[in-house]
């Protein structure tokens, strides 16, 4: 089925994320400042202890674009040993520094392996070499090996350091054949470090260490194609200490060749780089006589080089730099700025470019994109390294934020901010979430037409049309509302609309977008799982530039998914509806002693005080209505929420207090208890008084593994066959009372405490069913004697005993509420109103059956197959149309 | 019996839980107390490791268990049995004798099976399980002070010395370093099998490597991604390298599908039976497990497939059947040049 893949011989490191080296990776630049033997201030900082500092300059050097990090502690007055393990430990513990791989340097071993005992992610060691001889050298790559870090190889041997291209090729040439035949190394693990030494130093024989190392490593590229050839540039300028004008030309121009050459990595001050184009063309050309060793009989090139650069130092520190450019176009003045990361001067020169031009935006797609353009390309040819870049994408933002204020200034005259209309479709009541979409979107400047709940398609459309919203937002919560929003989709398109189609709510999937609702609509429809993610999303929609883009990935994305979805379907195996029904939960009813319910028919339970609900509430959704994920009460304490968190808790307990104090709200719950006894068939027949009620419920299909049964709820009501007297209960709570605080939020604008409030009743709704529950079990059924369950152990639902509700997994029929309801006596006694699409208003309503065998368990009914909707249709004296739009969720 | 040659035929199948399968018997402390340790100082019910010495009737009869159901890999019950992990019950000295002990089980439970089905002619394999440890090497126990560590690396590699020891010297066939969400104990792990195999000259046990993805942020608890994990043992040249535990299968499966793509080795993969329930409960159904692990096996996964917690002898049954005609993953072709 699938092909093999192809791993490529590619170094690899990685410190909290990896770091793969391609032939591609233009040049990885090596952070060097955290070395106490280059950076006085970091040798200060571990000298004085002052870790925490010296964790700053670590990431400072990431933050300019190191890919790797050099650490050195080599200092006679270190232990060094403690000194790596502290700050390599520290390390660990700082995420934005420790996601790049570690060098870990010294000249002493046993620094090193203490460094490797720190370190979780593949290190590399720097260095080895045969200094000591073959046996110390391969000794010393066995233990870098067990700790998996590569390794650079110094080309030293036992006659000492390489200075000549031969010898240079030589020696690593011999440590490559070790260290890949001996101690099997991989070749992509093997990094040389060929020496460089420091050129003009008056002595011609350093004249030709620059042609020697560039000259090296082209031949060690050729000869061992996969390792890679590093170096420390900043000894090559070495002779021309203090001044750093002339030193970073040197080591452009000598990276700029060494590169060429095939030098992948190389340890540098990242951040202090000049651009090669960028080097005044005169001392560029000395610097790269010096370097290639060219018009250099005599020192020539050395002397011209030392001349110039004692110009540079006499005209002192305050005409550092040369401002020539200053006196360029403004379009040249931007491409400078951008090209050599200077921040100085672009609000002046942005806000020059805005008067010339005669839009804002005319600047961005101008000059300051011509310019990152060109950094574009020096960053292709190897001109310029990654912290230049860095430095380039500042200068950017800071340009662009200049312009934002302009840019949207105008936006203001042209148009007024795009309109969202945001709608809970038809037959559900639930907008909690939609409410949150809605603040999450005004708060980022967008109109919101908000249509409320149990919005008909055409009111919706109608709406949108006349007022010309540019996104439709819909909602939903119960699984018939999946279907509605379908149907929306459908009409959309019939009506030629262009808007792109928003879907939100807990029902809702990315897989039933994809494979349902997307293929109904081609303007564009996209799921979104949350407010946050709201913002992004409709920010890509109603950008010219993304929104094609943007949607074509969507697209791509739920075809795909689509795709999967119907390849993947046949995947599970399901029996027949006969062989199913053969295979109940195995219950002796023998054993089973029913018990009998204080009363037979129903008991109203009105105005139950809220603050005896109050202690059944189960936190943890409260906090998930807000988008706090994490359970309650942890969730008070939590690193990253916790704050908010509590302040959310304290004010909810507020409000809670007051809707308490001032008897905001009135609990109406009804419980009944019926004679009942299933058929054996998954029917229950209830006698409700005279008449009989037949309770019609489904089973599970899908193959189960030998002895586990195929579940039904009619499972746990005793078959009438046993001859003994069984019973069924139902239950229905509702919270009234909310819509007129709502109202009186609204005009406030108030809509923390709107939705506060809806959330808090959703609440004391599900505490009502558990209160009531609690009841039924130890008094009115009565088939628990003794009950003692913390309020943990209820939401843990560790009673005996079950309350599933229709249109949920045990029982998914919405349409038994019908019968449900009749049972309890309708609106009349439960006070619920039920919707079209089966759903209970007020919202804050909650219903079920009662089932009091101790082995009644919930559970989810899955997939069912035609044959059991064929049964289940003849059962429900239904239609196969009808009964297969209630049932979709659960067909195949 | 090379497991190379079993990897490149078939998808091999390893059990599931042991810690499922030993609260199936409700052992009480007099249980795990045997005779030996009847006066010991202190509690030691919930050691489970313990139960190799005194019960080892009881591990055994899950291992067989496990090979009736279809697994061809059976692990040893010394996740904790470390020098390190034993200080719990002050049963340190235990150490090597729990991993021998361990191997005896496993390898017990074989010759039973064997005997009682002499029509399964396909190998059985012990792989000696190395755990995380309770103790890490890149995390600081206390939260004012960042750099502390609870243990050293030279600790760490000195108790997984005298696992590795006790476990080949019982006669295991794999060594399985397992649920690391610490890379830096895996590399403990690791370069203690290395220094024993130098040191000892006997022959290297093939290593399994399996790491544990705690969440959804595809990270491991230490804070590595999947591949950075990856790229940090692969010095180990594994056998295989895999995920186990923390995730269901549904959960796992963005995790897996990665690391097919990255690993130069074989894959494995033994997720959890779903995601605990409200009541900490693991109650994923066997076929299900089955139809997802079947999916990965489709989708060209995996080589090595099974079950962490919660996890039974019906969930094996239920994947060992699923993936038995499926080809396996074909090994990556691993290039040695650049083209």
């Amino acid at each position: 089925m699938s092909t093999a893949t192809v791993i490529k011989p590619f170094l690899r490191l990685s410190g909290l994320g990896p770091l793969v080296i391609r032939p591609e990776t233009n040049f990885v630049n090596v952070g060097e400042r955290t070395n106490v033997t280059g950076s006085k201030k970091f040798a200060r900082l571990i000298k004085e202890g002052n870790y925490e500092e010296a964790l700053s300059v670590a990431r400072q050097q990431v933050e300019n674009g190191a890919q790797v990090l050099d650490v050195n502690m080599d200092d006679a007055l270190l232990d060094g040993v403690q000194a790596m393990t502290t700050f390599l430990n520290l390390l660990q513990s700082e995420p934005d520094i420790a996601r790049i791989p570690i060098m870990i340097d010294s000249s002493k071993f046993e620094i090193i392996e203490a460094g490797l005992k720190c370190v979780q992610g593949k290190c590399i060691v720097n260095s080895i070499s045969m200094k000591e001889g073959e046996a110390k050298f391969i000794e010393q790559a066995t233990i870098c090996q067990a700790y998996g870090a590569a390794v650079i190889v110094m080309a030293f041997d036992e006659k000492g350091q390489a200075d000549t291209k031969e010898r240079k090729i030589e020696i690593c040439h011999r440590a490559y054949k070790i260290l890949t035949e001996q101690v099997g190394f991989d070749p992509q693990d093997i990094i040389f470090d060929p020496n460089i030494f420091a050129v003009a130093t008056g002595l011609e024989e350093h004249n030709n260490y620059g042609v020697d190392f560039i000259e090296a490593t082209r031949e060690i590229m050729r000869l061992m194609p996969l390792t890679k050839v590093s170096g420390g540039v900043s000894n090559l300028s070495f002779s021309f200490r203090g001044n750093d004008h002339v030193r970073e030309a040197m080591h452009s121009v000598f990276l700029f060749h060494a590169i060429k050459a095939g030098m992948g990595m190389g340890i540098v001050n990242a951040g202090q780089l000049v651009v090669y184009d960028e080097i005044e063309p005169e001392l560029r050309n000395l610097c790269e006589d010096v370097i290639l060793n060219r018009n250099n009989d005599n020192n020539q090139a050395t002397e011209k080089l030392i001349a110039f650069a004692e110009t540079v130092k006499a005209k002192g520190k305050e005409e550092k730099k040369d401002d020539a450019w200053r006196h360029t176009s403004v379009e040249e003045r931007i491409k400078h700025a951008l090209v050599n990361g200077i921040t100085e001067y672009i609000d002046v020169d942005t806000e020059e470019a805005r008067v010339k031009y005669s839009k804002p935006l005319e600047v961005i797609e101008g000059p300051l994109m011509a310019g990152m353009n060109v950094v574009g390309d020096l960053f292709g040819a190897g001109k310029m390294f990654l912290p230049q870049v860095v430095k380039s994408a500042r200068v950017m933002k800071k340009s662009v934020a200049w312009l934002t204020p302009y840019i949207e200034a105008e936006k203001q005259e042209a148009s007024n901010a795009p309109t969202i209309l945001l709608a809970t479709v038809k037959g559900d009541v639930h907008d909690i979430g939609k409410n949150i979409v809605g603040v999450v979107l005004g708060c980022n400047g967008y109109n919101i037409i908000d249509l409320g709940v149990m919005v008909p398609t055409d009111k919706i459309l109608d709406t949108a049309q006349k007022e010309n919203v540019d996104i439709i937002g819909l909602s939903g919560l119960i699984t018939p509302s999946l279907d509605e929003m379908v149907n929306v989709a459908h009409e959309m398109k019939r009506r030629g609309m262009k808007q792109p189609l928003l879907i939100g709510g807990a029902t809702t999937s990315r897989m039933h977008t994809a494979v349902k609702i997307a293929p109904e609509y081609n303007e564009g429809v996209v799921h979104v799982l949350d407010a946050s993610r709201s913002v992004t999303v409709a920010g890509s929609l109603l950008s010219k530039e993304q929104k094609t883009d943007f949607l074509d990935t969507i697209k791509t994305e739920y075809t795909t998914l689509a795709e999967d979805f119907f390849n993947r379907r046949t995947v599970k195996e399901y029996i027949p509806l006969e062989t199913a029904r053969t295979q109940k939960t195995a219950i002796n009813w023998n054993e089973f002693q029913p018990s009998t319910p204080q009363f037979t028919g129903i008991k109203q339970f009105k105005s139950v005080p809220i603050a005896e609900l109050r202690p059944y509430i189960d936190w943890t959704p409260f906090f998930i209505a807000w988008e706090l994920h994490g359970k309650y009460p942890a969730i008070l304490a939590d690193g990253v929420v916790g704050k908010e968190a509590t302040k959310l808790f304290n004010d909810a307990n507020a409000l809670l207090d007051t809707v308490i104090k001032e008897n905001w709200l009135d609990a109406t719950g009804v419980i009944g208890f019926w004679e009942a006894n299933s058929n054996g068939a998954d029917t229950v027949v209830v006698k409700d008084g005279a008449k009989k009620v037949n309770l019609e419920f489904l089973r599970q299909q899908i193959k189960k593994a030998a002895g586990q049964p195929n579940l039904s709820l009619a499972d746990f009501i005793c078959p009438e066959s046993e001859g003994k007297k069984d019973h069924i209960g139902a239950f229905s709570v509702t919270i009234h009372g909310i819509d007129a605080p709502i109202k009186k939020f609204e005009a406030a604008h108030d809509d923390y405490n709107k939705i506060m409030l809806q959330a808090l009743a959703d609440r004391l709704a599900e505490a009502f069913a558990e209160y009531l529950h609690a009841q039924v079990r130890t008094k009115w059924w009565g088939y628990v004697k003794e009950e003692k369950l913390s309020n943990e152990e209820l939401i843990k639902e560790k009673y005996v005993g079950i309350r599933p509700a229709p249109g949920y997994p045990a029982c998914p029929d919405h349409t038994e509420k019908y019968k449900l309801f009749d049972l309890l006596g309708g609106e009349a006694t439960t006070n619920i109103q039920l919707t079209e699409s089966l759903a209970m208003y007020p919202a804050s309503s909650v219903c079920g059956w009662y089932f009091s065998h101790p082995q009644s368990q919930y559970f989810g009914v899955g997939k069912i197959q035609q044959d059991q909707l064929n049964d289940y249709t003849v059962r429900k004296e239904s239609t196969t149309e009808i009964m297969t739009k209630w049932l979709r969720p659960i067909l195949e | 019996m090379d497991i190379r040659k079993e990897l490149e035929q078939r998808i091999l199948v390893i059990d599931g839980a042991m810690g499922t399968m030993i609260q199936r018997y409700k052992l009480q402390e007099e249980d795990y107390r045997g005779d030996r340790f009847k006066d010991w100082h202190s509690d030691v019910k919930g050691n489970n490791d313990l139960l190799n010495i005194t019960r080892p009737d009881i591990i055994t009869a899950i291992h067989k268990q496990y090979l009736e159901a279809g697994a061809d890999i059976i692990e040893t019950n010394t996740f904790s049995s470390t020098v390190i992990a034993m200080a719990d019950y002050d049963m340190q000295s235990l150490a090597y004798e729990l991993n021998v002990a361990a191997v005896k089980c496993a390898k017990d439970a074989i010759a039973q099976y064997k005997e009682q089905h002499p029509e399964d002619t396909k190998p059985k394999f012990v792989a000696g399980a190395i755990g995380p440890l309770n103790k890490t090497l890149s995390l600081s126990p206390d939260v004012n002070n960042p750099g502390f560590r609870a243990v050293t690396f030279d600790e760490v590699v000195a108790a997984y010395y005298e696992q590795i020891s006790g476990l080949v010297d019982g006669g295991a066939d794999i060594l399985l370093i397992e649920t690391i969400f610490d890379t830096l104990n895996a590399k403990g792990a690791i370069f203690a099998a290395k220094k024993y195999f130098r040191e000892t000259g006997k022959k290297e046990l093939p290593i399994m490597i399996s790491g544990t993805i705690t969440d959804a942020s595809g990270r491991t608890l230490s804070g590595q991604t999947l591949e950075a994990f990856y790229t940090s043992v692969a010095h180990a040249r594994p056998l295989s390298v895999g995920l186990n535990c923390a995730l269901g299968a549904k959960e796992m499966r963005p995790h897996i599908a990665e690391l097919s793509q990255i690993a130069s080795c074989f894959v494995s993969a033994y997720p959890n039976a779903g995601l605990p329930n409200a009541m900490g409960e693991y109650d994923e159904r066997p076929e299900d497990t089955g139809h997802y692990l079947e999916d990965w096996a489709q989708e060209g996964f995996v080589n090595i497939v099974g079950g962490c917690c919660g996890t039974t002898p019906d969930h094996i049954k239920h994947i060992a059947d699923h993936v038995k005609t499926i080809k396996p993953r074909p090994l990556p072709i691993v290039e040695t040049e650049l083209n």
